[in-house]
């Protein structure tokens, strides 16, 4: 179980102070999947980076388990289990698809390639590729997620894991993280996308830095409908497959 | 007789377990001490100066070992090789030098390669340094390759140093005919007070001549670096030049490609990045576990490889 009591954070953004969060309380079960959810830039990725140890807290504890993690950084916290998918996954130029997993695995207790086949990438094409800018958008996005995979860590974090993702590979990876997620596992999907809120046992509106609400996908949607559609919805009534197909 | 330290020399520079595979020249302390020529890759040492020839015959195939170690102070060894890939012919040769200086005085390896690869031949060429030793010795290395691709040939050269060699000035020359193929790769990793200058020049000489120059460092500790690789067409060839630097604590890096064409065909580009490590990549790879130190190792490795 991982939790987060009374998180505030506060970045140095051009020498001032900002604040991001304030006073966030939020408890994320093992067996449980969660979304959090909310406007662009209301701290839903602040949250994870938070509980990764990735930014420091400016107060409030982070606890693992009952242990008090707030004092660890992000080495000690992958660890003790507690994993994250970059919103924007970093590129290493000359390090092949291949390392990046191994340097997962040496950490988990299982991994093949068929975590890359599971996120649509056949192992033959890829594990030689080098994660620099010759990989699309959504090729190097999908390796972040099966680097997360490779891992295995309790606590799964994947940020916005649907960005620059096709529609096709999209419910593909809804099953990967359906199926991937156990009953000793707590998963936690920051997503707008409403088939990703309908998978979750609960949802988490972020606003303005706090939880603004916690509920059930019929609690909040309603709630966040208008600003997580697509604005350009009507003009694709004119082909209708797309819009059937449309993820949100 | 090989000792444990040749042996480990050897492997360091030319990943040989004992005695070479196929055709090779092992030079230590200035002085040829192996050799084996085979059917079609004869290995001779030169009659008026210090150095081989290495002859493969047309159409032949092969691995040939050509490395030099030195393991004595207050050395310094020159030598010039000529290699010579005959038409057709396809061959991967594996160069290098290691050094090991016992001693505070200054070992130092300067080599003259010139190399020609026949009409339609084919050439991986490898040449890895290494240096290791007392604090207080210097170990020098300056490797100067001058190479001619002929019509429809291929050349790949794959230079390597890292850590261990104090000075370094590498010059490449190189002549690309038409439809001839040259891809070198430059890859360098200098600590403390180490030193490296790099200056290439290539020519595209004719039609359909190409080159790709892909150079990757990292400057670490007090090192410097500089690299000058120049590409030059004087047809309507296409080239390509690529340094990119990883910067680390009190390190200097200059990196100055410059691209030159006289002709209105000639296609050329060049880029050049200095940076540090990416604060992004660390974090990446310490929530998989790796300490910031094992993190910062792996992206070096995966930068150099």
């Amino acid at each position: 179980m991982l939790s987060l009591e009374n998180i505030s954070l506060e970045l140095e953004v051009e020498e001032r102070k900002v604040p991001i969060l304030n006073d966030i309380n939020l408890i994320f079960e093992a067996g449980k999947m969660y979304a959090l959810t909310g406007p662009n830039g209301s701290g839903k990725s602040s949250v994870a980076r938070v509980a990764m140890g990735i930014y420091k807290q400016t107060a409030g504890q982070v606890f693992y388990n009952g242990e008090d993690i707030s004092g660890l950084g992000i080495t000690e916290r992958a660890r003790k289990g507690i994993g994250y998918a970059f919103q924007h996954p970093a590129r290493f130029k000359g390090m092949p698809v291949k390392d990046m997993l191994e340097l997962a695995f040496k950490h988990s207790d299982g991994y093949n390639c068929q975590v890359l086949r599971d996120i649509g990438l056949c192992p033959d094409d890829y594990l030689e590729r080098t994660l620099d800018n010759s990989l699309s958008g959504g090729e190097i996005k999908r390796i972040e997620i099966a680097t997360l995979l490779a891992l295995n860590p309790k606590v799964r974090i994947y940020d916005e894991p649907e960005a620059g993702i096709d529609l096709w590979s999209f419910e593909q990876l809804i099953d990967v993280i359906g199926n991937s997620h156990r009953e000793d596992t707590t998963t936690v999907v920051i997503s707008h996308q409403e088939k990703i809120l309908n998978m979750v046992d609960e949802i988490v509106l972020i606003e303005n830095g706090t939880v603004s609400m916690r509920g059930s996908r019929d609690e909040i949607w309603p709630r966040i409908k208008e600003s997580a559609e697509c604005s350009c919805r009507r003009s694709c009534r004119l082909e209708e497959d797309i819009y059937a197909d449309c993820p949100r | 007789m090989l000792t444990a330290l040749d042996k480990k020399l050897l492997q360091e520079v030319a990943d040989l377990h004992g005695e070479p595979p196929g055709a090779f020249n092992i030079r230590k302390d200035g002085k040829g001490i192996e050799r084996r020529s085979l059917d079609g890759i004869e290995i001779n040492p030169k009659k008026d100066q210090p150095g081989i020839d290495v002859i493969v015959a047309p159409g032949k195939e092969g691995t040939v070992h050509i490395p030099v170690i030195l393991t004595e102070t207050d050395l310094s060894d020159l030598v010039y090789n000529k290699i010579e890939i005959g038409e057709g012919a396809n061959i991967t040769l594996v160069a290098g030098c290691g050094i090991h200086n016992p001693g505070q005085g200054k070992a130092q390896h300067d080599g003259v390669h010139e190399i020609i690869v026949r009409k339609g031949a084919r050439l991986v060429y490898t040449e890895k340094h290494f240096g290791e030793g007392e604090e207080g010795g210097k170990r020098v290395l300056n490797p100067k390759t001058v190479l001619l691709v002929e019509e429809g040939a291929y050349a790949e050269l794959e230079l390597v140093q890292i850590r261990g060699v104090d000075e370094t000035f590498r010059v490449t020359e190189a002549e690309v005919m038409a439809g001839g193929r040259l891809v070198m790769y430059e890859r360098l990793l200098t600590d403390k007070e180490q030193t490296a200058e790099s200056d290439v020049l290539v020519k595209l000489m004719a039609e359909e001549s190409t080159a790709r120059i892909v150079s990757r460092s990292v400057a670490q500790g007090s090192s410097s670096q500089k690299f000058y690789p120049r590409l030059l067409a004087y047809g309507p060839g296409r080239g390509h030049v690529e340094c990119d630097s990883i910067i680390m604590d009190q390190a200097t890096v200059r990196s100055v490609p410059e691209i030159w064409a006289e002709n209105s065909e000639a296609e050329l580009v060049h880029e050049a990045a200095i940076g540090k490590i990416a604060g992004e990549q660390l974090i990446k790879l310490m929530s998989l576990g790796l300490t910031e130190e094992e993190a910062e190792e792996a992206i070096i490795s995966g930068f150099l490889k």
